[in-house]
């Protein structure tokens, strides 16, 4: 295991959860379905699992991969409630375009 | 056994104004007034007990302990001695004799149940104004007649002049409290205790006191004097007082209420004794007020405005003989006065009864005939005040124009002008009011007559006791200085030897009373003068009759300057803070419009926000 991060090295790995990150927080803000924002939340979620558990084998610790596994359990569970949710949005409005979700003004 | 005694003569109408207030609507007419008036009988009758047991020495009472700061201490406390008791004697007396008159007077109002009410609760401040112990409890029963005189002014609040003149009584005489309750501050600062005997202790023992101290709480406490005992310059709500039932006007505005200041002054004799300055004033403006008053009455043709200014006029003379420091004359004046004037006010309460409801006595004559009980009663209470021999009114106001001449001859000659005029007015009244033909109109003509006996009898009493109260206090052997003598430790007033001086200043008297009457009979009765209507009156009887237009002056210096610093205050400086204010909501309330436009509802919108926020947080936080 150490050698493969010796071989890639730890700066690439974080790049590469930047940059996922980075488009996951493009995709929240730019795109309208709310399915596309929902997937663009879970990328933003992976990029940090995997920052995680990149850190947890340079520094020989598992705390971090245990981390991940609550994270993604977590994650799991979100996306069950967020989805229900999204489905019953979708069965009375008709829509899952987040700029017609107005209902939330006071 | 004495407390409960005194507590019985205390609650006792308080307990008769209970009941009127609670249950007296439902009891009925008939009840409330045997109950109000049994309520102050007893008392009378708790006072005739402890007045025909009492011994030299004054019963002390201490109720509880009242209010405690550091080490000044003050008790809820009574106090009965020989001034109390005799205070106690005439205000239960004559106040049993007046709640009965009431029962038949007040018997076609619908709200007599409240009428007996206010009175039950009049007669239990008085009652615990006399017998307070000290300052501040004698002050409950001055706030507590002061509020019942207001109440009972108003009666007929539906007439909106009558509330106003409750309202000035009300007003006038807080002026004169904020004096007494100064007073009272000024003695309980310097001598630590409010107790009268206390107080009465410390002066006599202590030689340097601080007299301009003493000299200003003794001013202070005549200016509140003056306010419930209505002297210049506070007297002007006594006259518009007679807007409230006549009964009212018999026991609060002439026989008891009033006379509190001369109580409270006899009271406090041990201070006024201190201060000889305040002394003169006291007599200054009871002399002052006794003639303008009675000049005043005499040209005021509504049959109680005349008694009005007429009691005015003799508190004036009590006053005088106050600042003579003659205590027990002006308290033999106070008695006297309080039988006369209470059966003159009741007599012409009958009057204006029989004539339904009429004042004016230029609408009156010829009553004699159909009112004979009413007639004889007032013409002997009109004989006692004008100082016909021997009468009570003679020996009371002779003793203050006695003391007056030994004193201060101007004075006397203005308490005996005053004198004059009371004779003259007092039987303009009865020409006007009884002799002659009738003047008003036909149907009142065919209703005259006599008041029924609920209301003769108290006249009747009243009229014994203006004619036979002389006897209290004849010169030479008074039985009522030798009574009130342990009250006043130095003899202020030594027994005058009846010389040449005396009897003839008792024949001038006379002579200036019998004077008064010859004019008012040439001039109402052989010329049959009627008083002009109001449009006709000219000249100087225009000034007395517009009473030397002492409200208008008062209204032009005071009210109108009030008036005007409270409509500047509203227009000019409310406007302007309302507006900072208002100018502060408003400001708020912009904010809050502007900032509502950002909570849009879209979803998209607060995911933005969101992150945007997160980033700038997080660059703060790390950058």
């Amino acid at each position: 295991m150490g050698n493969i991060l010796n071989q890639i090295g730890i700066e690439n790995y974080i790049f590469l959860c930047v940059i996922l990150f980075c488009i996951g927080v493009f995709g929240v803000l730019y795109r309208r379905n709310a399915i596309i924002v929902f997937m663009s939340i879970e990328i933003m979620l992976n990029a940090v699992n995997l920052l995680f558990v990149a850190f947890s084998t340079y520094h020989q610790d598992a705390q971090g991969q245990i981390f991940v596994f609550f994270s993604m359990a977590v994650a799991a569970a979100e996306v069950a409630v967020g989805l229900a949710i999204l489905v019953s949005i979708f069965r009375n409005m008709g829509t899952i375009d987040v700029g017609n979700l107005k209902n939330l003004k006071g | 056994m004495d407390t409960s005694l005194v507590l019985v003569l205390l609650l006792a109408p308080f307990l008769g104004f209970l009941f009127n207030v609670f249950l007296g609507k439902k009891a009925g007419k008939s009840i409330v007034g045997i109950v109000g008036t049994l309520s102050v009988v007893v008392s009378f009758a708790v006072t005739l007990f402890l007045f025909a047991n009492a011994n030299q020495k004054p019963l002390e009472i201490n109720l509880f302990h009242w209010i405690s700061v550091e080490r000044f201490d003050v008790n809820f406390g009574l106090l009965i001695d020989q001034l109390s008791l005799t205070w106690l004697l005439f205000v239960t007396g004559i106040g049993s004799l007046i709640h009965l008159y009431s029962i038949s007077y007040m018997h076609e109002d619908e709200k007599m149940h409240s009428f007996f009410a206010y009175l039950n609760l009049f007669i239990f401040f008085m009652i615990t104004l006399v017998i307070g112990s000290n300052l501040l409890v004698m002050f409950i029963g001055w706030e507590g007649v002061g509020l019942c005189s207001y109440l009972l002014i108003g009666f007929w609040y539906k007439n909106q002049d009558f509330n106003d003149a409750a309202k000035k009584a009300f007003i006038m005489n807080r002026i004169g409290d904020l004096g007494f309750l100064i007073g009272i501050f000024i003695i309980g600062s310097l001598f630590n205790t409010l107790e009268f005997t206390s107080l009465q202790h410390i002066i006599s023992k202590v030689s340097d006191i601080n007299d301009l101290w003493i000299a200003i709480a003794a001013l202070c406490l005549f200016i509140g004097a003056c306010g419930k005992s209505a002297q210049i310059p506070l007297y002007t709500w006594l006259p518009d007082a007679m807007a409230g039932p006549t009964p009212v006007s018999a026991l609060i505005h002439a026989a008891t209420m009033v006379t509190a200041g001369i109580f409270m002054v006899t009271r406090l004799h041990f201070v006024f004794d201190q201060v000889p300055s305040v002394q003169n004033i006291i007599a200054i403006v009871g002399g002052v007020t006794s003639l303008v008053a009675a000049t005043i009455a005499l040209t005021q043709n509504d049959i109680k405005k005349v008694l009005a200014y007429s009691t005015v006029s003799q508190l004036g003379l009590m006053f005088l003989a106050l600042g003579f420091g003659a205590y027990e004359i002006a308290v033999f004046h106070v008695i006297t006065h309080a039988f006369f004037k209470a059966c003159l006010f009741l007599g012409s309460g009958s009057v204006i009864h029989g004539l339904h409801g009429e004042q004016d006595m230029r609408k009156m004559g010829g009553l004699k005939k159909a009112m004979p009980i009413t007639f004889l009663t007032m013409l002997i209470a009109s004989l006692a005040i004008s100082g016909i021999f021997p009468l009570a009114g003679f020996w009371s106001k002779d003793e203050i124009l006695m003391t007056a001449f030994h004193h201060n001859i101007p004075l006397w000659v203005m308490g005996s002008i005053a004198s004059i005029m009371t004779a003259f007015y007092m039987f303009r009244l009865m020409y006007l009011t009884f002799f002659n033909s009738f003047r008003g109109t036909e149907e009142q003509k065919h209703h005259l007559h006599e008041s029924p006996s609920l209301i003769t009898l108290p006249l009747i009493i009243l009229a014994l006791l203006s004619f036979f109260g002389g006897i209290i206090s004849l010169p030479g052997h008074s039985w009522l200085n030798a009574y009130l003598a342990p009250l006043f430790s130095k003899v202020s007033h030594e027994e005058h030897t009846l010389g040449v001086t005396e009897y003839s200043l008792m024949a001038i008297a006379t002579i200036g009373a019998l004077l008064g009457i010859g004019i008012a009979y040439k001039k109402y009765l052989k010329d049959n003068t009627i008083p002009s209507e109001d449009a006709e009156i000219t000249g100087l009887t225009k000034v007395l009759y517009n009473k030397y237009y002492v409200d208008e002056v008062y209204d032009a210096i005071i009210i109108k300057p009030v008036n005007a610093m409270a409509s500047f205050f509203r227009d000019s400086v409310e406007t302007s803070l309302s507006a900072m204010v208002f100018g502060l909501g408003k400001v708020t309330n912009e904010l809050a419009v502007q900032g509502k436009k950002i909570h849009n509802g879209s979803v998209g919108f607060y995911l933005f926000a969101f992150v945007i926020s997160v980033i700038v947080i997080l660059t703060y936080l790390f950058l």
